[in-house]
């Protein structure tokens, strides 16, 4: 009864009511999308770099570098022959070196030539098919194959560049025979292929480059018995030990014309970046919050005034004070509750929709609706707020003369 | 079964009053007649235990109700006094149905829905049960009133001011009403007023 009359208040005062919940929304809504987004993508960024202690490349920004040969979604600051890569990969303190060569696309997504440690590293699952064996035989990645409808036995040919407008390599198509499971990793937005089948794309078109080249760095590489240099994009190495982080990185980066960069450093400053943005969003949410919070106390200010007589009326048919100053806390409490509910599912559309818009531009799937652990703190302050903003005002219920507040109305 | 004695009270220094004592028995209506300023709505709370009396005494089936503390007034209000004020005043965010049910949960009884329905019946209320009571006529908020004191079957019924905005016509009919209802369930009716119409009508009168 306490419940349904503090909701006949509420739905009898439809616009007030309707500001405090609107306020409450647009601030639950706010500070939890950027909860679920921070998380999701930081839950999906550190996902991506376990294991990865370093990444290799040509010269340029260190940021530019992972996000390329790690995440995918930056163009590669350039090419890099392979065998200075294998000169690094020779130190003890080196475990492991996947190379990655990229530069083609089909449709928008990457191909990536690389080996059999980078499925391994990735613990990918074949859904579909086998491994590639031969030249021009392609494994893709889950999201890929669900987004091209590309399935096993299909051929394409693909575009130069990362962009899908690029020039098409129409000589050479390749070949699909297999297809990942999906992991909830950078793969599942990739098509892999081995290094031999991006080299021979590109080899009727580097063929005057490379000899150029060849003549220029004769005489360094007199000791190299290769008959030609191969390029590759970037490479990750994973150390034996923590020691190779100290001291490796410098060294590249010091004495050869590679730049090494640290993806977890690189990340972490990234994420930096993005998180003065995110806390001054976070903040203007909680202001949001704080001012649903004045809504709910000045309406339930104004409407103790009104409801004066009211309160009166009740307590002289046998209310008790502490019943009445229940009912209107109970009024704050569900206009913030409304507020957290009706923000909470906004925050999961939010969700969707940029999920939904990240899917084309960067490939990201983000998708996990359940309640977070920040929204059950989230839900306390709501609560909070509510109880606070109606019990102020409510207070006054003890301060109310029965018998002059009916004499007056007489 | 009401029995007062002595009663007083003051505001401040200036503003003291002495009521003479009276008694009205089950069944019975007493009619308290006075001019504006004589104190009558403060006697009315007095009897409804809204104001605690200086001194004197107020029993009611002999039990001392002028002591009493806030909560005890407060249930002795709702379970066993039924107070019709002068304005009608509800719940405005509750239909009639729901002012008139208000009663029950307030006492911490079930809700008497047959009850309400009888009482609706009576008072020619029935047909306005589910309007919300702003949109009501004078009249229809002074039987809802009436109704609302009776829904938890009160011993004494108190009226403050019943017929001073009606007309002839219109105040015999709800003093009749108020007469029937409270012999019905035999209540003892108090009527505080200033109207001189009621002078005839009653035998059982106290002049302030």
């Amino acid at each position: 009864m306490l419940v349904k009359i503090s909701w006949k208040n509420i739905v009898d005062k439809k616009l007030s009511s309707f500001l405090c919940i609107l306020l409450m929304t647009l601030g639950i809504a706010m500070i939890s999308l950027l909860m679920l987004l921070g998380k999701q993508l930081q839950d999906k960024f550190a996902k991506n770099i376990s294991g990865i202690d370093l990444v290799v490349g040509a010269k340029g920004s260190p940021l530019q570098l992972i996000l390329s040969s790690v995440y995918q979604i930056d163009n590669p600051t350039g090419n890099i022959y392979l065998d200075d890569v294998q000169a690094i990969a020779q130190n003890p303190m080196v475990k492991e070196m996947i190379p990655l060569s990229m530069g083609d696309n089909y449709a928008g997504y990457r191909i990536v030539g690389t080996n059999k440690k980078y499925f391994e590293h990735f613990k990918t699952k074949i859904a579909d098919g086998a491994m590639f064996k031969g030249n021009l035989e392609v494994v893709l990645g889950g999201q890929t194959a669900q987004n091209t409808q590309l399935k096993v036995g299909d051929t394409f040919a693909s575009s130069h560049g990362l962009d899908s407008e690029g020039e098409k390599h129409t000589e050479n198509n390749y070949k699909v025979v297999g297809i990942l499971a999906f992991n909830n990793s950078v793969v599942d937005n990739l098509i892999l292929t081995s290094l031999n089948s991006v080299w021979s794309i590109h080899d009727h078109e580097a063929e005057h480059h490379e000899e150029a080249e060849e003549k220029h760095h004769e005489k360094d590489e007199a000791e190299h018995d290769s008959t030609e240099r191969r390029e590759i994009t970037s490479a990750i190495i994973k150390f034996r030990s923590p020691m190779g982080m100290m001291t490796m990185p410098r060294n590249i980066n010091q004495n050869s014309k590679l730049q090494a960069a640290v993806p977890a450093i690189e990340v972490n400053r990234l994420f930096e970046l993005l998180g003065i943005g995110v806390e001054g969003l976070q903040f203007l949410a909680a202001v949001i919050m704080f001012i649903s919070g004045i809504s709910v106390f000045v309406s339930l200010y104004n409407s103790l005034k009104e409801r004066k007589y009211e309160m009166a009326l009740m307590l002289s048919m046998g209310a008790s004070r502490t019943r009445l100053f229940l009912l209107l806390l109970l009024e704050g409490i569900i206009l913030s509750l409304s507020g957290f509910v009706a923000g909470i599912l906004l925050s999961r559309l939010g969700i969707y929709l940029v999920a939904k818009a990240l899917n084309k531009r960067f490939h990201f799937d983000v998708s996990q609706f359940g309640l977070q652990t920040g929204e059950i703190y989230l839900f306390i302050g709501a609560l909070f707020i509510g109880i606070l903003a109606a019990a102020l005002p409510s207070i006054g219920i003890y301060r109310i003369n029965i018998s002059k507040t009916l004499a007056e109305n007489n | 079964m009401l029995a007062c004695s002595e009663l007083s009270f003051s505001y401040d220094s200036k503003n003291a009053f002495n009521f003479p004592s009276f008694s009205c028995q089950k069944g019975e209506t007493l009619l308290i007649l006075g001019k504006s300023g004589t104190g009558k709505t403060t006697l009315l709370h007095l009897l409804a235990l809204l104001l605690t009396p200086k001194s004197g005494s107020i029993k009611l089936n002999n039990q001392e109700l002028a002591k009493l503390s806030a909560k005890e007034a407060a249930l002795m209000r709702a379970n066993h006094l039924g107070i019709i004020y002068q304005k009608s005043h509800f719940v405005a965010s509750l239909n009639v149905m729901e002012n008139l049910l208000l009663a029950n949960y307030l006492a911490d009884k079930k809700p008497l829905n047959l009850h309400a329905l009888k009482l609706a019946n009576d008072l020619d209320i029935e047909h306005i049960l589910l309007k919300k009571t702003s949109s009501l006529s004078g009249g229809e908020q002074q039987r809802v009133s009436i109704a609302r004191a009776l829904m938890n079957n009160p011993e004494v019924i108190y009226a403050d001011e019943p017929t001073s905005n009606l007309d002839d016509e219109n105040c015999e009919k709800v003093i009749q009403l108020l007469e029937n209802q409270s012999k019905t369930i035999g209540a003892a009716l108090v009527i505080v007023t200033h109207d001189q119409r009621l002078k005839e009508r009653f035998k059982n009168i106290i002049s302030l």
